[in-house]
């Protein structure tokens, strides 16, 4: 990226044009796995965007000392690093966060958005800039994943932020008065209706997703811009390191690299 | 016995590791546009898994002895790197037909969270070194089981008559949807059968 941009545009465009889950389809499993309830969703998207930002500020500090053929395990380094000093933090202060997202937290480190932001935008662009970048990412992160929370959570379990004082316990005890998040459960069964549990399954996961994938489709085309694709090595965060993509054959998938490039 | 039964039932069908887990599935989507690339990349992944889960069993024990567990997150991932590699310079000098039908994926098995996924599955429920190996060997027969199944999927999918707005990843999603429905069925197998 030779051209100044300025610090609003690199924080902006992974909001909505790069948008790294409906745009770039990157770190897919998180997003199916933890979006169950919107405060799973909130929780992963803060671990998740505060390891992209230190690991961002440390690579892109680094990105003069790393030799370019040992890059790729020295930004796992960095980033396991990170995400170990989170994991113990969420351990120690919300406790009931690090039960439910599982091993999907210590799995923040193979998250394909941090090591290929790392890769395409860290290891290239001074420190504040990389920041900035890895904030807008982390918070385009942690919003799409609360969408598809709020659809999945509403629909599937028939509340809203339900154990939203497992988060908030970071701030004391009985915050907002030891407000819970709604329940409409029993509004639903007044008037014979109960929630889907189909939405909360894994099944729901992967359906919910494809539909805000093809609203976000839609709402780009209607902007002139691509669909978002998972095909051949454009996408790919290992492209950089990988044989086929060098050596220039057919990606993993198949598909030929000219097509995606 | 029943136990590793139980484990190898619960990683292929009920708890299938891609279909209900969500691990790796990155290159469920990706790699799963033709059959033979999907059988691949699925095997690749099962040798990655059996050997990671038995270089990080020993390793692991190492690091709990000398009160270091934090730093397994880190460990496993450097020692699942170097392992990919070193079994792509092995192929590549004294396998060739087997590096050419595996090793073009191997790069990518480094970061799939299927691989990193069971192996601190393992260590988290504390299963002892036949029972890690067991079931990272489910984890593996599962992803391919669903690997190979969805190409069939998609295979049928690329003459149907798609409407627009679905076209391309919004249909592949629904489609898997429905192949992770498909999979409900199998729950409670494992309680019918008494094998827990």
């Amino acid at each position: 990226m030779a051209e100044k941009k300025s610090l609003g545009k690199e924080f902006t465009k992974g909001l909505i044009k790069e948008n790294p889950v409906l745009r770039l389809v990157l770190g897919t499993c998180p997003t199916l796995a933890v979006t169950t309830s919107v405060t799973n969703a909130i929780g992963m998207g803060v671990a998740a965007t505060i390891v992209l930002v230190c690991s961002n500020i440390a690579i892109s500090a680094l990105r003069k000392i790393i030799p370019s053929k040992v890059r790729i395990p020295a930004y796992i380094v960095v980033i396991a690093a990170f995400v170990t000093v989170v994991q113990m933090l969420v351990k120690a202060f919300v406790p009931a966060l690090d039960t439910a997202l599982g091993a999907f937290l210590p799995l923040i480190v193979v998250n394909c958005i941090i090591l290929g932001r790392a890769e395409a935008f860290a290891s290239k662009n001074p420190v504040l800039y990389s920041a900035v970048d890895g904030l807008g990412m982390g918070v385009g992160f942690t919003a799409a994943l609360c969408l598809m929370g709020t659809v999945r959570e509403i629909l599937g379990a028939g509340t809203f932020l339900a154990g939203i004082q497992d988060l908030l316990v970071l701030f004391g005890d009985n915050v907002l008065g030891g407000w819970n998040g709604f329940d409409f459960t029993s509004g639903l069964d007044k008037i014979g209706l109960s929630s889907i549990t189909f939405f909360i399954l894994p099944a729901g996961g992967f359906f919910v997703y494809g539909i805000l994938m093809a609203v976000a489709n839609k709402l780009a085309a209607g902007r002139g811009k691509p669909k978002a694709e998972l095909t051949g090595c454009a996408h790919c965060p290992m492209a950089h390191s990988c044989t086929i993509a060098l050596e220039g054959k057919d990606g993993c998938d198949g598909s030929a690299k000219e097509a995606a490039v | 016995m029943k136990y590793m039964i139980a484990l190898l039932v619960m990683g292929l069908l009920t708890n299938n590791f891609v279909l209900s887990k969500f691990y790796g599935i990155c290159s469920f989507l990706g790699v799963s546009k033709k059959l033979n690339t999907a059988v691949g990349m699925s095997a690749a992944v099962i040798v990655v898994m059996l050997m990671s889960t038995a270089v990080t069993y020993p390793i692991n024990n190492l690091l709990m002895q000398n009160d270091l567990e934090y730093l397994q997150t880190v460990v496993f991932i450097l020692v699942i790197a170097a392992l990919v590699q070193l079994v792509e310079f092995i192929l590549k000098k004294f396998m060739p037909p087997l590096y050419n039908a595996l090793g073009i994926y191997l790069p990518l098995i480094t970061t799939n969270c299927a691989v990193l996924g069971v192996v601190i599955l393992n260590v988290d429920n504390g299963y002892t070194f036949w029972q890690s190996m067991v079931n990272s060997l489910g984890a593996g027969l599962g992803f391919m089981l669903a690997m190979v199944l969805f190409a069939g999927v998609r295979k049928k999918m690329e003459d149907c008559d798609v409407p627009e707005f679905l076209q391309g990843l919004p249909i592949t999603l629904i489609a898997a949807s429905l192949v992770s429905l498909s999979f409900l069925g199998f729950a409670g197998i494992v309680e019918g059968m008494g094998l827990m």
